[in-house]
């Protein structure tokens, strides 16, 4: 009997990663708390977020189960089906709030762009590790290629946000694989001057975020609301915040989406500086072991794969914390793990899942 | 096995490589991690910590809303408690003209449920002008339980339209108190500005209206009150969720006067249609106890805006109802200025009370003739007959002998010729002709002749009746003299402590006694032998008074004013200055009847009915008849 139970224990936890799973569930475990206030005591939310959680976290025990080169093999379909999907929006999208992201496909809508999250940083891991031993140039700029395809199609959407997290992680594939610095040095140099031809590019309501970004106060009730309150949330809170529950900006709904993209004007609100602190330790704590996870990967395609799902990560919680405290224009970028939602807590568990994978399948490539 | 060993070293030796190169990068980006999320810390120290009153002060505006609670405005009561101006609750049909699309549609609509007539509309167009942005204008006001009802029942067809219960401000006695009460109005942007630059527009938070004349004017800070206010947790919707602290409002004083309201409206309607303006004081005090001048207008048009309509019947009218004429009327005292006249000569020495002079009917100097009104003159005049036959000529001569400066200087103590200060604003003050004054006003040097009528109260002299008035005031007073004063006392309803206006006199002339009962029995002479003695036949006490007739066109030289020749509104003025009883003045008045020629003839009765009213508590019958036997002056 005790051997059945340890091997059954065996069989859920042999690809779970404690360590990970752990700073995981802190953070699912604050995002709750959080949530429970951003929704005024609402256990609708809060029951329906549990549910999603639950399915997010088997989702990353699935994952965590699949060895990675089975993934490899997936790679260059998933890019391929995803690219598809990405051009049959363009075509034939169905438009949202006026943005054409959704398709149709017969009995459901899907989000092309969500699956292209991690479908990218897959097919560029997965191509570097192709040509791992031929490394030239042209090989870069093919992978470029395949990341600006993808951004270009989902920027046009226009969904910004999703576009800029794609084009991050594929930016950090490229990095990883050892993108010559001159080189880097040189986009850096092309990106600044070709800024001007990039604003022309962006849509009006866009232009409108950064313009909104640099001065709030120009639209106090428009586009600089979102900023402007969330901005005083955060600040308000001082030093211990306000106390939970107590969050006045929160609970007299001066903060706009504060259950999602806007729920960490809450927690800073309430928790202030300190709370702030300890979030991005919480935060710092899964980045670190996802860094340890990369650089211990066998192999060249986990490493970029591993490499770039911590950096998006990052990315996400970067761009989220920026937006809401007033640095970064507001992009429609969820709070990972803390904002309510299934959709994102799905896709970053799937990346935690492929990073347990790689850390507990290391022995047996290694044997 | 051997195969797969080899490569596996070559590749060992390249992945050694490889993972050093890629250990260095991820270094790298473990590196700008750190450095982003430490860029954050810095941005939520900065928030949280260097900015944090800042934004705390933000949220808290966010949050707290500060509702004012406007003050119940102070009431004003006659000397015994008869309401002259008082605030009743109503409901208020109110629109925010912003909140509307389509205003004319919107109150077409309003006006199937409630009763809109055209002069509303009218009005809440003159608002709608003269309004500030986003406030909410009445357009009707009283509705009644019925119409509240049908309002309710199809509110939510009327964004922006609301019911409000508000206090009104009431004026009961209507006309009668239009110039001495005055009326409050909603405020403009002139009493915004002028507020702001008081320093009292936090006090005028969610008030609408403040007092724009009379004593509503010049007592609106005791009137108003301390304004409450009441903090307010809102939602970012506006919504109220709770209270948090409440400072009560402090309503405002309430005004005493020492006005009898039973006085003026004896007084108002022994003027009739006529117009004219009546001041009476109580000469022991300076107290006004009567404040008319007619015809009047009724200040309740005015407290929710006046419709355009009734505003230009007021303006254009002939009557002139808007005209203050009592405050700031000026007209020619005419021989009311006589007593003045002689106390003059005897504080200069130019003349005794016994010396006479022989009146031939005219005076002649510089080839001028001066007419007195009795062909032939009145014989020989002494001080006390110059005045009971108000003789001309009498006053020419001494005109001349006093000398224009020693007039002016003598007239001014009395108080002629500069605003007498009295509680309400817009005084005239008058003019007192003088050397300086004629080289201000004209660039022209004085002739010597222009002096000779003065001396009559002609020529340049021009005075409001309030200045007469004071003026008989003080002689009543033996010299005596207070600042006029229409309010008794400001009381303050909470501590019920008051505040005595005026309560002590303003300065004693250097008048001696005997030169003022010289003056005094003149004026007593008057009533019972002279020009004053038909309307004062059969009274019950005694009194002192003095006729006057003020031209209001200039007669040629040797011309006879004849009255039916001359058009209604180029009639003479007539003037009548009193006070009785003589051994202990109560009442001292001064009383101007335009265009209704001599003194004796429509100015004194209207006094006679006065003091009759006030020392004997008779009620006149009619108006004051006009005595068409009484003769000139």
């Amino acid at each position: 009997m005790p051997l059945l139970i340890r091997r059954i224990a065996r069989f859920f936890t042999a690809h779970l990663d404690g360590l990970l799973l752990g700073a995981v569930l802190l953070l699912m475990a604050t995002g709750l708390i959080i949530l429970y206030s951003a929704s005024n005591a609402g256990m609708a939310r809060m029951t329906s977020q549990v549910m999603n959680m639950l399915v997010a976290l088997s989702v990353m025990w699935v994952f965590a189960n699949i060895a990675p080169h089975y993934l490899m093999r997936l790679s260059l379909p998933l890019f391929v089906v995803g690219l598809a999907l990405l051009i049959a929006v363009a075509l034939f999208g169905d438009i949202v709030n006026g943005a054409r992201r959704w398709l149709f496909i017969g009995f459901t809508r899907i989000q092309p762009s969500e699956l292209m999250k991690i479908a990218v940083p897959l097919m560029l891991a997965w191509y570097f590790d192709r040509y791992e031993a031929t490394l030239r140039l042209k090989n870069y700029l093919i992978a470029v290629v395949f990341l600006m395809v993808p951004v270009g199609l989902i920027a046009r959407q226009p969904d910004l946000g999703t576009a800029v997290l794609i084009f991050s992680s594929g930016c950090f594939v490229l990095f990883l694989a050892g993108l010559a610095w001159r080189i880097i040095g040189g986009i850096v140099v092309a990106g600044l001057a070709s800024l001007p031809f990039l604003w022309s590019v962006l849509h009006d309501y866009q232009q409108q975020r950064v313009l909104t970004l640099l001065d709030p106060a120009q639209d106090p009730l428009g586009s600089g609301y979102h900023t402007i309150q969330s901005t005083i949330a955060v600040g308000s809170g001082g030093l211990l915040g306000k106390g939970w529950m107590n969050g006045t900006q929160t609970h007299l709904d001066f903060i706009p989406e504060r259950t999602t993209d806007f729920i960490f004007a809450v927690y800073s609100e309430e928790f202030g500086l300190f709370g702030n602190l300890i979030l991005l330790v919480l935060f710092m704590l899964v980045i670190a072991r996802g860094m340890v996870i990369t650089a211990n990967a066998p192999t060249l395609f986990t490493r970029l794969l591993a490499g770039a799902i911590t950096l998006t990560f990052f990315t996400y919680a970067f761009v989220n914390m920026g937006m809401v405290s007033g640095i970064l224009p507001v992009v429609g970028v969820p709070l990972p793990l803390i904002s309510y939602g299934g959709t994102s807590l799905v896709s970053v568990c799937l990346g935690f899942g492929i990073l347990m994978s790689i850390q507990t399948h290391k022995k047996l490539v290694q044997t | 096995m051997s195969e797969l060993m080899i490569n596996q070293g070559v590749e060992l030796r390249n992945s050694q490589l490889e993972i050093y190169h890629f250990r260095w990068r991820l270094a790298v980006a473990t590196g700008f991690v750190i450095l982003m999320f430490a860029l954050l810390f810095v941005r939520f120290f900065y928030l949280q910590v260097v900015k944090y009153e800042h934004y705390h002060t933000l949220a808290e505006a966010n949050r707290i809303s500060i509702v004012p609670i406007v003050p119940n405005r102070g009431i004003i009561v006659d000397r015994n408690g008869v309401v002259l101006a008082h605030n009743y609750s109503a409901y208020t049909l109110e629109i925010t003209p912003s909140k509307v699309e389509n205003l004319t549609a919107l109150i077409d609509d309003l006006t199937a449920l409630i009763d809109i007539s055209p002069k509303d509309r009218r009005r809440f167009t003159k608002l709608l002008e003269e309004s500030r942005n986003f406030e909410s204008l009445p357009i009707r006001t009283r509705l009644s339980d019925e119409e509240i009802a049908r309002f309710a029942v199809n509110r939510y067809r009327f964004p922006g339209v609301e019911i409000n219960a508000r206090l009104f401000r009431q004026y009961p006695q209507g006309e009668m108190f239009s110039h001495v009460v005055g009326h409050i109005g909603r405020i403009n942007q002139r009493d915004l500005e002028q507020l702001e630059a008081d320093d009292r527009l936090s006090n005028y938070r969610g008030t609408a209206y403040l007092g724009k004349t009379g004593l509503e004017y010049s007592y609106e800070r005791f009137l108003h009150g301390t304004t409450g206010v009441e903090e307010v947790e809102v939602d970012s919707a506006g919504r109220a969720v709770r209270s948090l602290s409440r400072t009560p409002p402090v309503s405002g004083n309430n005004l005493v006067l020492k006005l009898d309201a039973k006085l003026q409206e004896m007084v108002y309607r022994a003027f009739g249609d006529r117009r004219g303006a009546l001041v009476a004081i109580e000469p022991e005090t300076g107290g006004v106890l009567a404040f008319v001048s007619t015809p009047g207008f009724d200040p309740n048009l005015f407290v929710d805006g006046i419709d355009p309509q009734n505003w230009n019947e007021l303006n254009t009218s002939l009557d002139r109802p808007m005209v203050n004429r009592a405050l700031a009327g000026t007209y020619p005292p005419g021989s009311t200025f006589k007593p003045f006249m002689a106390l003059a000569a005897l504080f200069y020495g130019k003349r005794t009370p016994q010396q006479a002079i022989s009146d031939p009917g005219q005076f002649i100097f510089g080839g001028h003739v001066f007419r007195d009104d009795k062909v032939g003159g009145h014989g020989l005049v002494d001080m006390f007959k110059s005045i009971v036959v108000s003789c001309d000529t009498y006053y020419y001569v001494l005109a001349n002998d006093l000398g224009i400066d020693n007039i002016s200087k003598f007239m001014a103590k009395i108080g002629f010729g500069s605003r007498t200060g009295i509680d309400i604003a817009g005084e005239s003050a008058g003019v007192l002709p003088s050397q300086e004054w004629k080289m201000r006003r004209f660039k022209q040097k004085w002739y010597a002749g222009e002096t000779i009528s003065i001396g009559i109260g002609q020529g340049y002299n021009s005075y409001t009746p309030l200045q007469m008035a004071s003026a008989i005031a003080t002689l009543a007073n033996d010299g005596v003299m207070f600042r006029p004063h229409i309010v008794n006392y400001v009381e303050n309803i909470t501590t019920a402590e008051r505040k005595f206006i005026e309560p002590q006199p303003l300065r004693t002339l250097d008048l001696k006694p005997e030169h003022i009962a010289v003056v005094k029995n003149a004026l007593v002479g008057v009533n019972k032998e002279g020009t004053g003695a038909r309307a004062f036949a059969g009274a019950e006490y005694e009194s002192a008074g003095k006729t006057g007739t003020s031209q209001v066109i200039a007669i040629k030289q040797g011309e006879k004013y004849v009255e039916s020749r001359v058009q209604e509104r180029h009639r003479d003025h007539a003037l009548f200055i009193a006070y009785a009883p003589t051994d202990k003045p109560k009442i001292a008045l001064a009383v101007v009847v335009e265009n209704s020629g001599f003194g004796a003839r429509a100015a004194a009765p209207i006094a006679r009915q006065v003091f009759d009213y006030y020392l004997l508590g008779k009620q006149p019958a009619r108006p004051a008849r006009e005595d068409d036997s009484a003769s000139a002056n």
